[in-house]
């Protein structure tokens, strides 16, 4: 078949493996996404006062609890990264899952939170705050499910010992997805 | 350094693995049959975005005429018409023909490597560009029609059913759209990385081609100005299907928004389309001057400079939108300020040409007609830029000529330009001569014959997006019909001019005289290779030497060195 | 299997994973405790050096973006100016209820937070 892997691949002119440092162009263009996105927030929230009292509706210490489940994660993400590259392929494919659990564990509170809004009448049309609230945590929430997906079938491999460089680039990403979270935790959360 | 991979790889060049015809031709990952894809997708968009131009462009020359293949034109259908041909044109024909095909050909082939980094992803990102063509395709037949709000889809236009009457157009305009995005993003790492890592032994950062570093250039931008009209995307999106008011003013949101993340992408983004026909034209002037590029890291420096400024420009678009007065100050500088740069580039090329021993093929013919025409683009540019005169020619057509005297060098001339110095090695046939030559003063005459009029009309006053004069009876004179009908014609002879070229094409592949592997005598790595390049595209990977330009050499009795030549 | 040996991937000495986790926690508690003083630029100082610091603690440590190229950091660095100046060039326009000649009539009138919408009608501004 022709997907056999070119010598390109396996070339580093540039003095880093070629996985990684396209993993640090995924994360740019992923930067300029949440930026623009982020950066549209917060004129919008800097420009309207009487935004604070819906803002005053979101649920801090759900907030804080997501935020500790994503920092968890991160942290079992470079563990996986240090066993792999010790080539301990079980013990990283383990501490994946262990991220991958944190991810599912923020999705479900995330689902438990947005459910609780929607019953008090906050849903995403009612006021541009609460679709700013929907749309970036829901962009946001979209990546954590990707990334789980993604470190489900690195795991797969890694458990047998393959493709554990990809260990760390799956969590680059997700150290990425987690530094949006930090950022979205006071601008939604804090910031009333 | 690497030398492994020069070791082992000797069986590798040597694949005769027989591949069924769908894994060959459809789901292949081989970087030049993707380009192939992307080319011929890109070119038949090109026939129908250059469709659509004829029936606009028939009905402002003869208002209120049945226009021959179409039928009538009614206002929202015009709309309609300029909306998806701007669109298409940018999206479906000059981003994946200049950065997607001639990108995916070339970066191996010059770099000296069997195929892109990730060639499974260059084949989805393939696949996800065929979607998205498909979506704007099937956008145009469902009830409403194709999206109307003009290819900037400015809301609320863009963001209410009732005012841009294409409801499910228009959403469906938008999937397409970011459908594609995702698709470039997806390609842009490919090249970016690729062009990093994978060069031949040997090729240091200044041995690279002018092509392979504009076009990475303009996959880097386009990766980095994206993410806000992404964002601005999938907010437009909920305004328009889910009732959220992002831009609408009358619940807290603000239409100006949607410019300001739309530029910020625009801007760049005709960057990130001028840059690979600049790239392919200093290919082509080097070889067909038989000279070195005169000043190749002034002009590799320039573009990187070009490339930061143009994220500094953007709400030039918006000089009269209402924004900050003292805004319109600082962009005015900026946008006057990155014209600097462009025309530097211009005059390197003008300066390699000077003193060069000139043969006046059919490539050299298009590069030099997207110089002389890109520089008249340009210039008119900087009227546009000064934000008081921007007043007046704002939404007029000498906005619109202007854009085409800078897109049409671009998608079109480029393009041609690109197709006709690299057909023999893609095809392993020459194309005919003389056929290049007629389509070439045919296509630039009346290209420039549609154009200059509609500065002067624009000067005159013609807004753009008006489906008829006639409600403007101070700008329904005689004389102005006069100038756009003049306009409608040479559009028509245009198009009538681009059979020629697909007859050329097509022909040529059969019954055009074998190519060997370097007819032009040039130095870079992909006229080193078999013409078509096999699978795995070297016998044994190359080796580099010296530079891409280095012509007519003093020391040498050829007048070209090629870059793996080892004397 | 063969991407290793050619790859200068530097076997990179790891930091105490779990000190900096530790650090990233009581961070995460600073940054909850600041609003309860109820001084505003305490909960923006907070909130945000916090957050500012925390991202930093995880790109290095965590990434390992200090060990990486540099121009790996400038590529980060450079992408997220420009999100600065993304905002710096269209903030003084988002952010300006009326101008010249325009005006948006529910940022004038204060209503921009709306009161539930049920059925985000277009027409009626809820006043």
């Amino acid at each position: 078949m022709s997907a056999a892997r070119p010598i390109a691949t396996t070339r580093s002119a540039a003095g880093l493996p070629t996985g990684r440092l396209a993993v640090w162009w995924v994360v740019a263009s992923e930067v300029v996404i949440f930026g623009g996105l982020l950066a549209s927030y917060v004129m919008h929230r800097l420009a309207h006062d009487a935004w604070a009292a819906q803002a005053a509706h979101t649920n801090m210490w759900i907030g804080a609890f997501n935020t500790w489940v994503l920092l968890t994660s991160s942290l079992c993400a470079v563990l996986a990264h240090k066993a792999a590259e010790a080539g301990d392929g079980r013990k990283a494919a383990k501490l994946i899952g262990l991220t991958m659990l944190g991810g599912i564990t923020f999705i479900i509170v995330k689902a438990f939170e947005w459910t609780n809004e929607i019953h008090h009448g906050f849903t995403i049309t009612s006021s541009t705050f609460w679709s700013f609230y929907y749309t970036a945590a829901g962009l946001h929430g979209l990546h954590v499910i990707a990334g789980v997906v993604i470190m489900g079938i690195v795991a797969m491999d890694a458990r047998r010992n393959l493709e554990l460089h990809r260990v760390e680039l799956i969590g680059i990403y997700w150290h990425f997805v987690d530094i949006v979270w930090i950022f979205l935790f006071p601008l939604l959360y804090i910031a009333k | 350094m690497a030398h492994a991979p020069v070791a082992h790889h000797e069986a590798h060049g040597a694949h005769h693995v027989e591949q069924s015809f769908w894994n060959k031709y459809v789901f292949s990952t081989d970087h030049k049959m993707i380009a192939m894809q992307y080319m011929f997708t890109g070119m038949f968009m090109a026939l129908i975005g250059g469709f659509m131009a004829y029936a606009f462009r028939m009905q402002n020359g003869f208002p209120g005429m049945e226009v021959p293949g179409y039928g009538l034109v009614s206002p929202n259908e015009y709309n309609a018409l300029i909306t998806n041909h701007g669109t298409i044109m940018i999206f479906w024909v000059a981003m994946p023909v200049l950065i997607a095909a001639f990108g995916n050909f070339l970066i191996p082939l010059m770099l000296g490597c069997d195929d892109m980094v990730f060639p499974r992803v260059n084949r989805l990102s393939y696949q996800i560009f065929l979607l998205s063509a498909i979506v704007i395709l099937a956008s145009l037949f469902v009830p409403g029609g194709g999206f109307a709000g003009a290819w900037t889809a400015y809301p609320p236009l863009s963001a209410k059913a009732q005012y841009n009457l294409t409801g499910l157009g228009s959403t469906l305009w938008l999937v397409s759209v970011a459908l594609e995005f995702v698709a470039f993003l997806l390609g842009g790492i490919n090249f970016v990385t690729t062009a990093m890592n994978a060069r031949a032994p040997g090729m240091k950062m200044y041995d690279i081609p002018m092509v392979v570093w504009m076009i990475v250039v303009a996959s880097i931008l386009f990766m980095a100005s994206v993410g806000p009209l992404i964002a601005g995307a999938v907010m437009l999106f909920m305004d328009q299907n889910v009732g959220t008011a992002f831009f609408d003013p009358d619940r807290g949101g603000d239409p100006i928004l949607w410019q300001h993340l739309f530029w910020f992408f625009g801007h760049p983004e005709v960057y990130v389309v001028l840059l690979p026909a600049t790239g392919i034209v200093a290919e082509i002037i080097t070889v067909f001057a038989r000279k070195k590029l005169f000043a190749y890291k002034t002009v590799l420096y320039t573009v990187f400079a070009t490339g930061v400024l143009s994220f500094t420009v953007w709400a030039h678009h918006q000089f009269v939108a209402g924004i900050d007065p003292r805004m319109a100050n600082i962009f005015t500088v900026t946008t006057l300020l990155i014209s600097v740069p462009i025309a530097e580039m211009m005059f390197v090329y003008i300066a390699t040409l000077y003193g060069g021993s000139i043969s006046l093929t059919t490539p050299m013919l298009w590069a030099l007609g997207f110089i002389a025409t890109f520089l008249l683009g340009g210039v008119t540019g900087i009227f546009l830029g000064a934000s008081g005169a921007d007043i007046y020619l704002h939404d007029t057509y000498f906005v619109l000529a202007h854009f085409h005297y800078t897109f049409f060098p671009i998608a079109i001339i480029g393009t041609y330009a690109g197709v006709t110095y690299w057909y023999p090695k893609m095809f392993g046939r020459m194309l005919n001569e003389t056929l290049g030559k007629i389509h070439f003063w045919g296509t630039f005459i009346s290209f420039n014959c549609v154009f200059i009029p509609l500065f002067y009309t624009g000067m005159a006053g013609d807004h753009r997006r008006i489906w008829s004069y006639e409600l403007y009876p101070e700008l329904f004179t005689p004389d102005l019909q006069a100038v756009r009908a003049f306009a409608s014609i040479a559009t028509v002879v245009m198009l009538a001019f681009q059979p020629i070229f697909i007859f050329n094409f097509f022909w040529s592949l059969r019954r055009g005289p074998k190519a060997g592997d370097n007819p032009w005598r040039a130095n870079t790595l992909e006229w080193q290779a078999p013409s078509p390049p096999p699978h795995g595209n070297f016998a044994e990977l190359p080796r580099v030497y010296r530079g891409p330009y280095e012509y007519s050499h003093p020391d040498r009795k050829e007048d070209y060195w090629p870059q793996n030549a080892q004397a | 299997m063969a991407e290793q040996a050619h790859a200068s991937h530097e076997v990179h000495a790891h930091p105490n994973y779990m000190k900096v986790y530790w650090t990233l926690l009581a961070l995460l508690c600073v940054s909850v405790i600041g609003p309860m003083f109820g001084i505003k630029a305490v909960t923006i100082a907070t909130a945000f050096g916090v957050a500012a610091y925390k991202a930093y603690l995880v790109a290095k440590n965590f990434m390992h973006i200090n060990v990486e190229k540099p121009f790996i950091s400038y590529l980060v660095l450079t992408v997220v100016v420009f999100m600065f100046l993304f905002f710096a060039g269209s903030a003084p326009d988002v952010m300006k209820k009326e101008g010249t000649r325009w005006v948006k009539p529910s940022w004038v009138a204060g209503t921009a937070h709306a009161a539930p919408d049920v059925h985000g009608s277009e027409h009626a501004p809820s006043h």
